[in-house]
């Protein structure tokens, strides 16, 4: 019991993670129905930006969080403009190969610029765990500031999407593309807009899992990002909650698998979950109830 | 079949016996050191890769990037055949195609339901999953790769097998099946509207490409002595659909030039990894932003536009090219 609640707390955590990648891969395909394949990398990216703002630069980790989300909301709409928006109207065969070309760059321009070595992240938060229900779940201060930091993303977004005008514009164009540009929506700033905010998300996902597993590299982004993909279907591909409910399965699930049986399997657990999710419920989990897509 | 075409054909097929007996004195003699014979067969056999995949990919319009999980099937159980029961390589290749066979009609028959990027996730986490199967067996070496495969791939198995995945995809596409799976491609609806069954065609065309997939991976474990599931992640998938990008969806030609390309690039540049990969990723980019039907587009290179002339498709104009 012991145990299974603690390997809960790790999926939570780990989970939370996937959420906030997901995020913005939920975002990106309910505007314009792309896989951004790059997402994973642009998540690798912030962890870059905040492990130098906190190794190179000495600061501590709200304004490293800052600076790492503004690096990549930057090279979020930088990768929009230049490699997809001169294929909007393109067979989207097309975009994503370009997707997975501007991946494959990110990736291996890390490998030329970073170097390939693991580099371990400076532990920011002492560590600390504090007991829970007479001992029965232990927290460490890494799972306390994933988690919170998660919630606050969430109920940012969330204003951000439901109460002010870009989020009021994000919904227009996902909903119906001409008709918001008809309706004087600028279309093009919306999509870079939402570009920015879910590469700000992946962000703060590369800077947590930087303090939470202490370890960053470049190629770190290809199976997180895959791996959240596949939670934003699972959730209901579009869905803003559906992105969450999905990270957070994903993670507990693989967290279960590689606790109680073999660690080896754990990457393969998340592809099951997704070929069965497309078979059995290709809308995702709250594909049906929630229609609002962003 | 006019005289015409025969002659054609004749032609085609003494070019071809001409190169590969050319290529095989050299081999022998010396002229063509191991280093490059190794890159000939592996040209071969990327070649084989890239013309299955393009099937899938280029003619029936379906985007898959699972292709490198359906090779690895091929190379585990042939490898498994010729190391553990001695079998010779003809049994090993033709069981090894089979299993990847069977193990596309496994994806096809549930992903193909999926369209566009959908089937293209499912399909890469096919890839995925087999990896990961792979790699927890360990009768076959698991993480750490199988050892000690034979060496009997040849540049006599090579390039024949490759020969015949360039005539048996050809023919097929210029057969009524191949031209219901470019109906498929440019409409499914109206395919569909005229009678044609797009699951059928979907799966046959899907198993005829991991069928020369598995053959493909089959060659490759007896070329290298060793495989590793990690050869064969979606980075190999991913290297696959560029050779066939770059030489255009939807033109056989196009996914040989793509195929020797990259094979070249490849050798060229494997003193610089990570560079070598940056500018095949600038590659793909620049190239779906400006020529994004790729080099050939959809055309074929045929005999008749060598010879001055314009006719039909050249049925074996693929086996010109790759000479």
């Amino acid at each position: 019991m012991q145990q299974f609640l603690q390997q809960m707390v790790n999926g939570l955590s780990l989970g939370s993670i996937y959420a906030l990648i997901a995020l913005g891969y939920t975002m990106v395909y309910g505007i314009i129905r792309l896989i951004n394949f790059a997402h994973g990398d642009i998540y690798m990216l912030g962890a870059f930006a905040g492990f130098f703002a906190i190794s190179a630069f000495h600061l501590s980790f709200i304004p490293s969080l800052i600076i790492s989300m503004a690096i990549c909301a930057l090279a979020g709409m930088l990768i929009k403009r230049v490699a997809y928006k001169p294929l909007r109207t393109a067979p989207r065969i097309s975009m994503l190969i370009t997707a997975i070309g501007v991946s494959l760059f990110l990736e291996n321009g890390g490998l030329m610029v970073f170097s390939p070595s693991i580099r371990t992240f400076p532990t920011v938060f002492p560590v600390k765990t504090f007991s829970f229900f007479g001992g029965l779940v232990k927290l460490t201060v890494k799972d306390i500031v994933v988690l919170t930091v998660m919630i606050v993303m969430l109920i940012l977004l969330q204003y951000l999407v439901y109460r002010t005008k870009i989020g009021k514009a994000m919904r227009a164009v996902s909903f119906d593309k001409d008709a918001a540009s008809l309706m004087g929506v600028d279309v093009d700033t919306t999509i870079s807009y939402t570009f920015a905010i879910g590469s700000a998300l992946a962000a703060v996902a590369g800077v947590l899992v930087g303090i939470y597993y202490n370890s960053v590299w470049p190629l770190m982004g290809i199976m997180p990002g895959l791996k959240a993909f596949i939670a934003a279907v699972l959730g209901g591909i579009g869905i803003i909650p559906g992105a969450v409910l999905g990270g957070l399965l994903i993670g507990v699930t693989e967290t279960l698998v590689a606790g109680y049986g073999n660690s080896l399997y754990r990457d393969g657990v998340a592809f099951a979950i997704l070929i069965i999710v497309l078979l059995l419920r290709p809308s995702g989990l709250l594909g049906k109830n929630q229609r609002e897509k962003v | 079949m006019d005289k015409n075409s025969l002659k054609k054909d004749l032609i085609v097929f003494a070019a071809v016996v001409i190169f590969y007996a050319l290529v095989q004195v050299f081999i022998q003699t010396g002229i063509i050191g191991p280093y490059y014979s190794l890159n000939l067969i592996l040209m071969c056999i990327n070649i084989m890769l890239a013309v299955s995949l393009n099937l899938i990919n280029g003619f029936l319009g379906q985007f898959s990037i699972g292709h490198a999980g359906l090779m690895s099937v091929g190379a585990y159980t042939s490898a498994i055949l010729t190391y553990y029961y001695d079998l010779p390589l003809v049994v090993a290749l033709i069981v090894g195609a089979l299993a990847a066979c069977l193990a596309g009609l496994v994806v096809a028959i549930p992903t193909l339901r999926l369209k566009g990027d959908y089937l293209g996730i499912a399909t890469l986490g096919f890839g995925e999953i087999i990896r990961v199967v792979f790699l927890t067996n360990e009768t076959v070496g698991g993480a750490k790769g199988f050892f000690g495969i034979p060496k009997l791939t040849t540049w006599t198995w090579a390039f024949f097998l490759m020969v015949l995945t360039i005539i048996v995809i050809k023919n097929f596409i210029d057969s009524s099946y191949g031209r219901s799976c470019i109906a498929i491609r440019e409409d499914e609806i109206a395919a569909e509207a005229m009678g044609i069954n797009t699951t059928k065609y979907k799966i046959l065309a899907f198993t005829i490409g991991a069928f020369f997939a598995g053959a493909a991976g089959a060659l490759y474990a007896h070329n290298f002595y060793t495989i590793q599931p990690e050869q064969f992640n979606f980075m190999k998938s991913f290297d696959i659909m560029t050779m066939v990008v770059l030489g255009g969806q939807g033109s056989i030609t196009g996914s040989i030039i793509g195929a020797i390309a990259v094979t070249v690039l490849n050798a060229a540049l494997s003193s610089l990894a990570a560079m070598r990969m940056v500018f095949y990723s600038l590659l793909l980019i620049i190239m779906m932003l400006f020529r994004p039907q790729g080099l050939f587009g959809t055309t074929e290179f045929t005999l008749d536009q060598v010879l001055g002339r314009r006719g039909r498709l050249g049925k074996s104009a693929g086996n010109k090219a790759s000479v």
